[in-house]
């Protein structure tokens, strides 16, 4: 059971990043240390600890950010990550008017039905689709992306160990060219906090990639930023809501409870005069 | 029964000395004077302490976890291709379903929570003892059938740790020598985890719900005849040491309810990721393999009981008979007192009991390990070392304490 969960956790990373060759020699060594626990395969060291606008119990989103992250997501990271889960109208969680929702799904062609000769047909989206993914299938990914389809973008900053942080991290994360002595494989980049140093993914972002309307200047820097917030919202859409409620519910229950113990006391303190 | 007259409590009228709509069902059908008898009138011991209060919550949370669940079901699509994303719809799109989900799920995990301390509560104060034998199988009863429910729901949403958790039990039980396979099959319904195994667990979840409430049925009936058991472990001898349900309990059992529900808010609006396993936002995938496989905390300790043992299937038998042997319990312990209060080496015992078991919890999350395989087999040989060595010889070593005379002679008012 425990072998077969450490050669799984090798697999899974896999599945997302290249294992490096050391990580999979040791995943096959059986005489690994036993007392090392969860045998995942080791994590870099945690990233450093941004400060984000949504960090804590009473946390908001920061809804310029949440914008222009999602700039950065629909002109950058949608060309190879689907984030499926989500609906175009679901946008309207970081601030999107309808009409920008409406505009932004009609600029996107979906697979309409077949036409009376039986070709087939494509349609301008609409606000209840869901984002369109940049490959027909999981299949067609993978074999357009050099065997490993890019992971779902949908729960990506919730699934990630250290989420916000490490999304930053690794976005502002690549050295080109690699640090001395760093292994160098042909197609790979160099990132400090892919596992392994090395991953498949160039990198995406670049100085004045994109242009923000809000005037905000595009650096690395502040793309990464904006697009981990807007990664973090796409995986937990309500947390704006959540807090906000929250504090209502707490601020009520904390005023009934003190109510009930008001009479539980009175209640009971009828047994004192027995 | 006696009914002390208490100062400011107006005389109570009962509906069915009354004429009218009231009186004229009450006559047929006594609903009205039944629940006068048992939920307002009834006698309870008048020393329960906060761990009482736990047979309510778990009533209220088993409400709402069938109220959410009924609403979570309407948008829930039982196969493998749409499973995972039904729920992120869920989450996402439909309005507030959020909230009904985040409910649905801390109230499992709370509703495991209040059924650990509810059944601690039974073993400290030997409420399983005479009369009480039937209640404390009932009570029993009930867990295994919540285990089950919880394990059913968990799979529903086609995660990675649902399928993989899914998985490790269906392989557990092809364990079983001789019929091992056959019963895998039919857990499974095919040769691999997919659309028949999922709306069967879908199917199985409601039943086993429903079936709970039956069963909460039988165990509130069970408690109302012989009565609440109370920290001293000894029956009221006069009125005087009971106090009506209402307005005592009702009153005690809201204070519990509304502390209860803050705990309960704070974890779904403010923490929820304590209780949340991130794998299980990725979908199912029969190709790779989470790193760590590893059920939800509260069978952590079963867990950690199937890993310490170097056979599987004696590891399932360590698992299932952890939890026969408490049906066994009226049995084993012999002795005439109930409560640990006065039972200095079973209470010491019963400590180490529960040391044991959140050690085998943590066993099962190192997946036993070096030295954690060592402790996990230690912890399981104490676990049943307490029920079939400690409490049957306690009655010979143990010199237990006084009992008081009776339950307000003890509380100094008598």
């Amino acid at each position: 059971m425990s072998v077969r969960a450490f050669l799984g956790g090798a697999c899974l990373l896999s599945g997302l990043f290249l294992a490096t060759p050391e990580q999979t020699a040791l995943a096959q060594t059986p005489s690994a240390p036993a007392s090392s626990p969860a045998a995942a395969p080791a994590e870099p060291a945690a990233p450093p600890h941004q400060k984000w606008s949504f960090d804590g119990a009473f946390g908001q989103f920061d809804q310029a950010s949440l914008q222009r992250g999602f700039l950065v997501y629909d002109h950058v990271c949608s060309t190879c990550h689907g984030m499926r889960s989500l609906t175009y109208n679901d946008l309207a969680g970081i601030g999107l008017s309808p009409k920008a929702i409406s505009d932004l799904a009609h600029s996107k062609q979906f697979p309409g039905p077949v036409d009376e000769d039986g070709q087939p047909t494509t349609r301008p989206g609409t606000p209840d689709d869901h984002f369109k993914s940049p490959f027909p299938s999981e299949a067609a990914a993978a074999a357009m992306m050099g065997g490993v389809a890019p992971p779902d973008q949908s729960r990506l900053a919730l699934i990630k160990p250290h989420g916000a942080d490490w999304l930053y991290a690794f976005l502002t994360g690549y050295r080109m060219p690699p640090p001395p002595g760093a292994p160098m494989v042909p197609g790979k980049f160099y990132n400090e906090w892919a596992d392994g140093h090395l991953i498949g993914m160039p990198p995406p972002l670049v100085e004045g990639g994109v242009s923000f309307p809000d005037g905000t200047k595009a650096t690395v820097d502040q793309q990464a930023r904006d697009v981990s917030t807007f990664l973090v919202w796409a995986a937990d859409p309500h947390r704006n809501a959540r807090h906000h409620i929250g504090k209502g519910v707490v601020l009520y229950l904390i005023v009934l409870l003190l109510l009930a113990i008001a009479w539980k006391k009175k209640i009971w303190k009828r047994l004192d005069g027995n | 029964m006696t009914k002390p007259n208490m100062a400011g409590q107006p005389p109570s009228r009962h509906p069915e000395e009354s004429s009218g709509v009231a009186g004229w069902i009450d006559r047929r059908l006594p609903v009205i004077s039944g629940f006068r008898a048992e939920y307002i009138d009834f006698r309870m011991p008048k020393n329960l302490n906060g761990l009482w209060n736990f047979g309510a919550i778990l009533t209220v949370v088993l409400l709402l976890m069938l109220a959410t669940g009924t609403f979570l079901a309407m948008h829930f699509i039982p196969t493998a291709a749409e499973a995972f994303l039904s729920v992120e719809a869920i989450d996402r799109q439909l309005p507030g379903g959020w909230m009904l989900r985040s409910m649905h799920m801390v109230g499992a995990n709370l509703f495991l929570a209040a059924l650990y301390i509810h059944l601690f509560r039974g073993l400290y104060y030997g409420s399983y003892k005479a009369p009480r034998e039937i209640l404390w199988i009932s009570g029993l009863v009930l867990m295994v059938l919540v285990m089950a429910t919880a394990f059913a729901g968990y799979v529903l949403p086609w995660g990675q740790m649902s399928f993989w958790g899914a998985d490790v039990i269906s392989k557990a039980v092809g364990a079983v020598p001789v019929i091992g396979n056959t019963l895998e099959h039919i857990l499974a319904g095919s040769d691999q985890l997919g659309d028949i195994f999922l709306h069967r667990f879908f199917v199985i979840h409601f039943i086993l719900a429903f079936l709970v409430v039956a069963v909460v049925g039988v165990h509130v009936v069970a408690v109302h005849v012989a009565g609440s058991n109370n920290p001293l472990g000894i029956e009221p001898k006069t009125p005087k040491d009971t106090v009506p349900f209402h307005p005592y309990f009702t009153s005690k059992d809201l204070v519990g309810l509304v502390l209860f529900a803050l705990v309960f808010a704070l974890l779904m609006f403010f923490w929820p990721s304590l209780l949340t396993e991130p794998d299980n936002y990725a979908p199912a995938d029969p190709m790779h393999t989470p790193a760590d496989i590893e059920p939800e905390w509260y069978f952590l300790p079963f867990y950690g009981m199937l890993q310490s043992v170097p056979s599987k299937f004696g590891g399932l038998l360590a698992a299932a008979g952890s939890l026969l042997i408490l049906f066994a319990l009226p049995w084993l312990d012999r002795s005439p007192v109930r409560s640990m209060r006065f039972r200095p080496l079973c209470r010491v015992g019963l400590l180490g009991l529960v040391v044991a078991f959140v050690l085998l919890a943590l066993v099962g999350k190192h997946h036993a390990q070096g030295s954690w395989m060592a402790l996990g087999r230690v912890s399981l040989l104490y676990y049943f070392g307490y029920f079939l060595v400690l409490l049957p010889l306690a009655p010979r070593l143990e010199k237990t304490r006084p009992l008081p005379a009776s339950i307000s002679a003890a509380q100094g008012d008598a």
